[in-house]
């Protein structure tokens, strides 16, 4: 079996495996521990010994002995009083009981990833522990994934699961009104998962790419359990419709290139038609949300056979909708685009001004990157490179920067 | 976000005190590590040997020349780094505002790039 054949099999599995085992023996972080070994266990024997017959139940299995190991060796006094009936091993069954079937995968899911996105966790911390707890991903590939050693990954994931612990969440779905409030959170990680897939560069930037893959994943589970939400729905399809684009938003040389500029035979076109039926679905049910709304915009940039066919119009007015709903800096940066593309340079140039005096953004590397190109639409070449050079200053995205440099070179009149 | 927490000191400072607070300001330092790794903060970090001991390398019209040092025994040095991937820039600042050295010279905080990118 292939590494990759094996990854694919063994991480839709960890979540299920993990429902099984906290809703059977509570103690989230020391279960979360156990299965995440168990998964270990079989990426390691099963090349050589062949995968069983019953890969989950082989997981639940050894995932439970070494839970049952670890307590039996640890001096804990509060564990032992807990636990120390059912650690006979006449009284703990090794492997599923007839009861881990019947509230189904479906539910673990949700309530691991209400629990790993718990508000009480900062963000890199929920994006850690849900990669690790739901999407089956090793410490070491998360670090690798991040850039950042094994040891300091492992220790951030273990923070997270004791504040979780401290913060006494049972294992259960949040009641209505809290999932709601709750969802969006969740929402929001799968959505920084996601991006964080972005990179340029090749070598370490194999791995980052797995983390788009495993957002997807993991947001279409979600969809499936929830499919008449509509920012679910609104979520999958506008990562559908960005990572439609991936084969086109690169140069050979790691340069990024801008949407006006990609190649869009290279863009993924059954994507694009699934994102785009996403969408009609997602607009279809109320209130509407931010996702749904930037999946909208996405779906009229990705039907736009060239660009000068994108309707512009229509994103416009779509752009004026997303501020209401959430409002902010870098909505009001992407709406002076629009703006521009409808209005004239000038126009956009205006609505760009209003972000001033708004310290969070203004002179940032958005700000000034989307003043040049304006600037340059107005045919003031020399404000947009100066604009230009300023944004690659103030990026600290690599990629990034060597896209603006090359914007700034370009408007360098020759023999400067 | 990654940030690279840079330590200047002028060692001469520090020659003139009291084992005693040098031994303190050692085991300040150890304190602010171990909680960066156990927060799951900490990336990486490196002391310095001192500046006597640098060598600077220039290359010029292909010609290259290496000389020692700078020694630079009124000014401060580069005596170290660590890397702490934080929420905030405030975090990353608060990291920086704790270390001894902030105290008697200045700690530089510089964002560390990363090859992620949304769309241009």
């Amino acid at each position: 079996m292939t590494d990759r054949g094996l990854e694919d099999l063994l991480r839709p599995l960890a979540g299920q495996v993990l429902g099984v085992l906290v809703r059977r023996y509570g103690q989230f972080d020391a279960c979360e521990d156990a299965v995440q070994e168990a998964l270990l266990d079989a990426s390691v024997q099963w090349p050589d010994s062949g995968v069983p017959e019953n890969p989950k139940a082989w997981l639940i299995t050894v995932a439970s002995r070494r839970l049952t190991d670890e307590w039996r060796s640890e001096s804990a006094r509060r564990r032992r009083e807990a636990t120390v009936a059912a650690l006979e091993p006449s009284a703990v069954p090794a492997g599923p009981l007839p009861g881990d079937e019947v509230a189904g995968e479906q539910d673990d899911t949700l309530t691991l990833l209400f629990l790993c996105c718990h508000p009480a966790l900062p963000p890199a911390s929920q994006v850690a522990l849900t990669l690790r707890a739901v999407g089956g991903l090793t410490t070491a590939e998360i670090a690798r994934a991040f850039l950042v050693p094994e040891a300091t990954m492992a220790q951030r994931i273990s923070r997270a699961k004791q504040r979780i612990k401290a913060s006494g969440t049972g294992f259960h779905l949040p009641s209505e009104p809290e999932r709601s409030e709750r969802l969006p959170v969740v929402l929001q990680v799968l959505y920084l998962i996601f991006n964080e897939g972005y990179t340029a560069s090749s070598g370490p930037g194999v791995h980052r790419a797995e983390l788009t893959v495993e957002a997807i994943r993991l947001t279409r589970a979600v969809h499936a359990l929830l499919p008449d939400d509509g920012e679910v729905t609104g979520l999958l399809a506008l990562m559908l419709l960005t990572d439609a684009r991936r084969a086109a938003r690169t140069r050979p040389d790691g340069i990024p290139v801008p949407l006006a500029e990609q190649d869009r035979s290279r863009w993924d076109a059954e994507a694009i038609s699934e994102g785009v039926s996403l969408v009609s679905q997602a607009l279809a049910s109320a209130p509407l949300g931010p996702y749904q709304v930037q999946a909208a915009i996405a779906a009229i940039h990705d039907e736009a056979v060239r660009p000068q066919d994108t309707d512009w119009r229509q994103i416009l007015a779509l752009y004026g909708l997303l501020e209401r709903l959430t409002p902010g800096p870098a909505v009001t940066l992407n709406r002076a685009v629009a703006v521009a593309m409808v209005q004239g340079p000038r126009a956009g140039l205006d609505v760009l001004s209003t972000l001033d005096g708004d310290g969070r953004i203004a002179g940032g590397h958005r700000a000034e990157a989307v003043r040049a190109h304006l600037l340059e639409l107005a045919g003031d070449r020399d404000g947009a490179r100066a604009a230009f050079t300023r944004a690659a200053r103030r990026t600290t995205s690599l990629p990034e920067q060597r896209y603006l440099q090359a914007q700034a070179a370009r408007l360098t009149p020759r023999g400067r | 976000m990654k940030y690279m927490l840079l330590i200047y000191n002028n060692p001469a400072f520090y020659e003139a005190w009291s084992e005693e607070d040098r031994t303190a300001l050692f085991s300040e330092v150890d304190q602010i590590m171990t909680e960066l790794r156990e927060s799951g903060e900490l990336v990486a970090g490196e002391a310095l040997a001192d500046g006597s001991n640098t060598k600077t390398v220039r290359v010029r019209d292909g010609v290259p020349a290496v000389t020692d040092g700078p020694y630079a025994e009124a000014k401060e040095q580069m005596v170290g780094y660590i890397t702490v991937d934080c929420e905030s820039e405030e975090r990353a600042v608060q990291i920086a505002a704790r270390w001894p050295d902030a105290k008697y010279f200045a700690m530089e905080v510089r964002p560390v790039m990363h090859t992620t990118v949304v769309d241009v």
